[in-house]
């Protein structure tokens, strides 16, 4: 199949028609456009056009305290709002110096991998209803329901919830979590392998994401790619247990790896990740510190002079935050690095060659988040 | 009978077709709304009348009532007329249609030749609407259903004419009454299957809905088109699905088969026919679509040769009973 295609790329047609594709297209997650260039079925050209959910929230955050530029950061991926916080947190507190509290940092892993799920949960969805099946969709969605329940009366929120905060988190985890998350493990595994009897194991999904839009390690490397993305080509990269922050290196958990580095390796990823992420929630849950929080925290938050990047793993890939500290109450600049910026970047690359169907299949399993790619 | 009777009666078996057809699409659609939500945890409508069966009604109402939009840029012609048009081969289908033992309109000697011909023709509708909307999507989804029109229509005749063969007849209430012994689905279950993919295909849908991809082509060729020109559309899908699955209960199922009394008879018929519907809603709600290239590999590398082996494998047994018989 692959292969074919690159004999396809070599010699171009000469008319060809051009198909514009979003920013308001069902299957482009979000506002992201691109113009494709077809020849019958074949896409011999992707351009893709970005920046309709620009909200400059890199230059908003020059002229806003580190306190108040926080909850910008909840919509830059808004499916995983708490991995983007907890970044924030991180680079800030490292540029104060603050290491949160034990407790703090159990919550912070539970808010995360909790997020993570029901990130994947979405992806699980749209993956469906990218092959054609409605129904995968909604059964994310209600799992999801069931976090974002639990973050409800966690953090007061269902989507942004600038529950982290610099030094620890906004309040004590309550105690209804661990009955809620009790609950929610007992019932999800069951029902995640209906889902996935529905359709991980269905003859059609399988032929429709199997050996669609492999990606090679090295190409991966060049073109910055994470996450995911970069664990389905077989490359065993975690930050979290390569940098393992907010104690992650005291939790027992696998990473999973595709071997072929196709759309369907990606899916099988990220289903793997979310059972992997249970089991983390549920070593916190269980050996939760007592003890603050939060640390103390200056009220006026003034980072000394200095820069620091620090870089987590999202739920969509590598999350950076580069600060820029001249001692001041704003910082004097910050840079977001993003997965979806990186990926988005991928697709004309992968997807081209490839039948228009495939494209929206590939693009779907970079499972790209506009909120985060424009910011 | 004088003339004015016979054009009276014919009007009036148009309007009780008519009424039927659209009676039964708005059943339908509920019924898809309701299954569909039932499998997705979730309870579909629910608040007109009971069970939400009333709200297809008021949706067409809705619909109907609604602002005839015509793009600019459009060929007005195709446009206008395409929606009418996919209308006719759906509303003729019914003409042939037998219900019950003599419950049809027009019995005629080969009815499922003809039925099979006319609904042939929706493509030339689709086409029509994905040429004139002048829009790419709508073209990329009218050039689709004609391709997979084309190579499903094949395999669907084919495997109808094994069931032809067996009963040595064309008309579809001589094909029920021959299978009062066995229903044709024993003898012919690679037939049925074969029919069943075609069909599926024919009527675009799930998992051959490539024509109307939400998630690729938006909506395929009834991308621009809005209100009662809409609804025509929609409407259309389903009385082909009614179609579709009415025509598998009558050369598989038996049709009103054990029944004889045209009531029970109806009545059976409808049930075998709803089951079947139930069946494609089922697959509706749960499989994934197919790729292009896929698709027609299936039609003309799996369908085709499959189709053609079931006819020669009926014919060489048929003709060996007549031998065997005497015939």
């Amino acid at each position: 199949m692959y292969e074919e295609n690159e004999i396809l790329l070599d010699d171009l047609p000469k008319d060809y028609m051009e198909v514009n594709f979003g920013p308001h297209h069902p299957s482009t997650h979000g506002v992201f456009r691109f113009i494709a260039k077809i020849d019958g079925e074949r896409i011999i050209d992707i351009d893709p056009v970005i920046g309709y959910l620009h909200r400059g929230i890199e230059k908003i955050a020059e002229n806003r305290t580190y306190m108040q530029f926080k909850p910008l950061v909840d919509r830059l991926d808004y499916t995983g709002a708490l991995n983007n916080e907890l970044c924030y947190c991180l680079a800030v507190e490292k540029l104060m110096d603050i290491e949160a509290p034990p407790r703090a940092q159990a919550i912070r892993v539970i808010c995360a991998e909790l997020n993570r799920i029901a990130a994947h949960l979405i992806f699980f969805g749209a993956m469906g209803l990218e092959t054609g099946a409605f129904t995968p969709l909604l059964f994310g969605f209600l799992d999801r329901e069931t976090i974002l329940n639990i973050f409800e009366i966690m953090a007061g929120g269902r989507l942004t919830f600038n529950y982290i905060t610099i030094g620890g988190v906004r309040e004590d985890i309550p105690p209804a979590v661990r009955t809620y998350f009790d609950k929610f493990k007992k019932e999800f595994p069951v029902k995640l392998k209906r889902y996935e009897e529905l359709i991980t194991g269905n003859e059609i999904f399988i032929k429709r994401l199997k050996n669609v839009g492999i990606l090679k390690k090295e190409d991966l490397f060049n073109w910055g790619a994470s996450g995911p993305v970069l664990r389905g080509s077989g490359v065993k990269f975690d930050i979290r247990k390569v940098e393992p922050y907010s104690g992650y290196e005291k939790y027992d958990f696998d990473i999973p790896v595709g071997t072929n580095g196709d759309v369907y390796d990606r899916y099988l990823v990220r289903m793997e990740e979310i059972k992997q992420s249970m089991r983390i929630v549920a070593q916190a849950l269980d050996n939760l510190p007592s003890g603050d929080f939060t640390a103390k925290v200056p009220r006026v938050i003034k980072p000394p002079e200095g820069e620091v990047y620090v870089r987590n793993e999202g739920t969509k890939g590598e999350v950076g935050f580069y600060i820029v500290s001249k001692g001041d109450k704003n910082p004097y600049r910050l840079k977001i690095r993003t997965p979806s910026f990186s990926h988005i970047n991928m697709l004309n690359f992968a997807a081209s060659g490839n039948y228009i169907a495939d494209a929206i299949v590939i693009l779907g399993s970079f499972d790209t988040v506009m909120g985060s790619c424009d910011r | 009978m004088v003339w004015w009777s016979i054009l009276l009666w014919a009007l009036l078996k148009l309007v009780i077709a008519f009424l039927f057809i659209f009676i039964t699409a708005l059943i339908l659609i509920w019924m898809l709304r309701k299954i569909m939500g039932h499998m997705q945890y979730r309870r579909g409508p629910r608040h007109h009348g009971p069970h939400g069966i009333w709200q297809t009604v008021f949706d067409t109402i809705k619909l109907l009532g609604k602002e005839d939009i015509i793009p600019s840029g459009v060929d007005r012609w195709t446009f206008i007329w395409a929606p009418m048009i996919i209308f006719v081969p759906s509303l003729m289908a019914f003409v042939f249609l037998p219900f019950a033992e003599k419950i049809v309109a027009t019995n005629i000697e080969i009815s499922l030749f003809f039925i099979l011909a006319i609904m042939g023709l929706s493509i030339i509708a689709l086409l029509m609407a994905g040429w004139g909307s002048n829009n790419k999507y709508a073209l990329l989804g009218g050039v689709r259903s004609a391709a997979q029109m084309m190579s499903y229509e094949i395999p669907m005749l084919i495997s109808a004419m094994g069931v032809v063969m067996m009963s040595g007849s064309m008309n579809l209430s001589e094909i029920v009454r021959a299978q009062q012994h066995i229903w044709y689905i024993v003898p012919q279950l690679v037939g049925f299957f074969i029919f069943g993919c075609a069909s599926l295909a024919e009527i675009n849908s799930t998992p051959f809905d490539i024509p109307e991809a939400e998630s690729e082509i938006v909506s395929g060729f009834n991308v621009e088109y809005s209100g009662f020109r809409f609804a025509a559309f929609f409407l259309a899908e389903f009385v082909n699905l009614f179609i579709v699955c009415a025509l598998a209960a009558l050369l598989f199922l038996g049709g009103w088969l054990p029944f004889t009394n045209p009531v029970y008879g109806t009545i059976f018929f409808l049930a075998k026919t709803y089951v079947l519907i139930f069946a494609v809603m089922w697959v509706k709600s749960t499989f994934p679509r197919f790729r292009i290239d896929q698709f027609m590999n299936f039609g003309w590398k799996v369908l085709l040769p499959l189709s053609l082996a079931n006819l020669f494998v009926t014919g060489v047994i048929v003709l060996m009973v007549d031998k065997f018989r005497g015939v």
